[in-house]
């Protein structure tokens, strides 16, 4: 049997394909939400995107994550933008670009920005610890336990944090006629 | 396990995609969209940090920082959403071009 | 065996339940128009086969053999998106519910509890889609009460949910129908279920809260662009979340597949489904009880009770729980 020229690359285990499909998911969504020209789709794109980086919490094994992100991005986040875009859809119709002037520079500065990054990452050698979790539920007890002790003033400033941003989103929207 | 570097390559396209979007977009809301995708992208980074760092069991504070991301982020969108409905209900529009009247 | 395990059995148990829900759907059409019937003092159908128990089959003949239709001023790729996105979130909370002793539907994930509130969040997208992509006034109203309404009803459910969880100590669904809990527990859990009930009512848009479809004001709000099968796909969607939040109900609040006071769990683990399915039924009942004694709300009444009623209550409720769960348990 002749050697063949380049090895066969290993088939990639269930785990890789998985993340695999959920990645191709989320560039998919992330590439609506930049490229679709209806502004309703771009919100549908994200809605998909939002989905598609819960399941990269998953397979990174970090359940509560990436249920808090379906929680608050798919189910609270995206609603509400689809919402302002039902109640703002006078923009929606008319022939003017989706894009700015200086969205030709923009793409450059992002494409040069990904090129570079992608580049960094593949000749960096990290430094990686895989240590397998064997009880999600540990983890999910230790994060509960670091919000009242350690994280505890951060937490408690979130907290005030998102009551005012929820008593000034009222005051901003409120018709005042 | 998935090499660490594909979640970092996955995040660096969405903090892209979600860069053009911030700078070339028109509608107040796609730019919105786009600072949102780049939050998203900051996360993927910390959790996979979390994922393959010493002790992940022990050492939670990658999720933590991930929680608080989220939440802030809630909290962005939900002022920001109101800014754009306040700014539509006054103006009539969301194209961020037609929004100069600051300008001197 | 790794494939084995993680791929082949979960899909053999999720397509047995699927259709086991199918079926159920179907006889719950039939169930609500008998009940129905009954309150309004007639028979209900009784034409195909004995006390019209065919009839289910000749209403998805009927939906099946109907001409298709695609208005041409839809927005197309979302407009048959949304009918498959809102009977999605319906099915996949069936992942987590136990069915019986050591028998998950098909997993039992140590966050089965976050599971149900995450995928509720996920319900209203159907509606949303449906209610824009049709281009049209009215549905677009509709979607519009509909994200809003199902916002809202969010906010105390997730509390009240927080508050079990609180009690329970336990994320995984499976522990909190095994665990035992002490009378004053279930007490306090009875005395939230009928607000518990008002916000699924809320959830599942069904009536006196199906306001994003109210026939009279916005000729049927998201659905009005709907017809045949797909309109079938949205009218599955309710009747599915209702035997959903039947059996999350029944789980959380009456012990889900056990039988009171432990009764033969252990002797017939096989019954656990059939205690589960029957605990549903009761349940489906007060849905449709409530549907033919009460009359809708305004939209503002609708919106007024979620935020400055129930969410106090929510919070007191939380707040109360967790003094009890400390100086209690």
């Amino acid at each position: 049997m002749p050697e063949l020229p380049i090895p066969i690359p290993p088939l990639p285990t269930l785990h890789e394909s998985v993340f695999m499909a959920i990645a191709l998911l989320t560039v998919v969504g992330a590439f609506l939400v930049v490229a679709a020209r209806n502004l309703f789709h771009n919100a549908l794109g994200l809605a998909l995107t939002f989905f598609g980086v819960a399941g990269v919490y998953f397979v990174a094994e970090a359940e509560f994550v990436g249920v808090a992100q379906v929680l608050v991005y798919v189910g609270a986040i995206s609603t509400l933008i689809t919402f302002a875009i039902m109640l703002t859809r006078g923009m929606m119709y008319g022939a003017t670009s989706p894009l700015n002037r200086q969205a030709g520079t923009a793409a450059i500065i992002a494409a040069t920005v990904f090129v570079v990054m992608a580049g960094l990452l593949g000749s960096l050698p990290w430094p990686v610890a895989e240590e397998p979790i064997v009880d999600g539920q540990i983890v999910i007890a230790n994060l509960g336990v670091g919000f009242v002790t350690e994280f505890v003033v951060a937490f408690l400033l979130l907290a005030v944090l998102l009551l005012v941003a929820l008593a000034g989103a009222i005051v901003l929207a409120q018709d005042r006629k | 396990m998935v090499p660490l570097t594909w979640y970092l390559t996955l995040a660096a396209f969405m903090f892209c995609s979600g860069l053009y979007a911030a700078l070339g977009r028109r509608n107040a809301i796609a730019v919105l969209m786009g600072i949102e995708l780049m939050l998203n992208a900051a996360n993927i980074n910390l959790i996979a940090f979390w994922r393959y760092g010493v002790t992940p069991v022990e050492n939670v504070d990658g999720q933590v920082f991930a929680i608080f991301v989220i939440a802030v982020a809630a909290a962005e969108v939900a002022v920001g959403l109101a800014l754009i409905i306040s700014v539509y209900r006054n103006r009539k529009t969301l194209n961020l071009d037609e929004l100069d009247i600051l300008k001197g | 065996m790794d494939w084995l395990n993680l791929l082949v059995i979960p899909i053999i148990r999720s397509v047995v339940i699927i259709v086991v829900l199918l079926t159920g759907f179907a006889y719950l059409t039939w169930y609500e128009r008998k009940l129905l019937a009954r309150f309004h003092v007639r028979y209900g159908p009784n034409r195909a086969g004995p006390k019209g128990l065919l009839q289910p089959i000749a209403d998805a003949v009927k939906a099946v053999f109907k001409e298709e239709i695609i208005p041409g001023h839809v927005d197309k790729v979302v407009y048959l998106l949304a009918p498959a996105l809102a009977l999605a979130p319906a099915l996949l909370i069936w992942a987590v519910i136990p069915l019986g002793k050591d028998f998950p539907a098909v997993a039992d994930v140590p966050i089965g509890f976050l599971w149900i509130l995450a995928i509720a969040g996920v319900e209203s997208y159907g509606v949303i889609l449906a209610g824009w992509s049709s281009n049209n006034n009215y549905s677009l109203l509709g979607a519009l009460r509909s994200s809003a309404q199902m916002i809202s009803y969010e906010i105390p459910l997730g509390l009240f949910l927080v508050s079990i969880l609180l009690l329970a100590g336990d994320f995984s669904l499976v522990n909190l129908v095994e665990a035992p809990r002490a009378w004053w527990e279930w007490l306090w859990l009875w005395i939230m279920f009928p607000l518990f009930f008002i916000c699924i009512l809320a959830e599942t848009n069904r009536s006196p809260f199906d306001l994003p479809e109210t026939e009279n004001e916005l000729v049927a709000g998201f659905q009005t662009e709907y017809g045949g099968i797909k309109f079938a796909l949205f009218f599955m969607a309710e009747y599915i979340s209702m035997i959903t939040t039947s059996a999350i109900m029944a789980t959380l609040f009456f012990g889900g597949y056990a039988l009171p006071f432990g009764i033969g769990s252990d002797i017939l683990p096989i019954l656990g489904p059939f205690i589960l399915a029957g605990k549903v039924i009761v349940l489906l009942f007060l849905f449709i009880w409530v549907r033919a004694s009460l009359g809708r709300p305004r939209y503002d009444q609708l919106m007024g009770f979620a935020w400055r009623t129930l969410l106090p209550i929510s919070l007191g409720y939380m707040i109360i729980t967790a003094l009890l769960t400390v100086f209690f348990k």
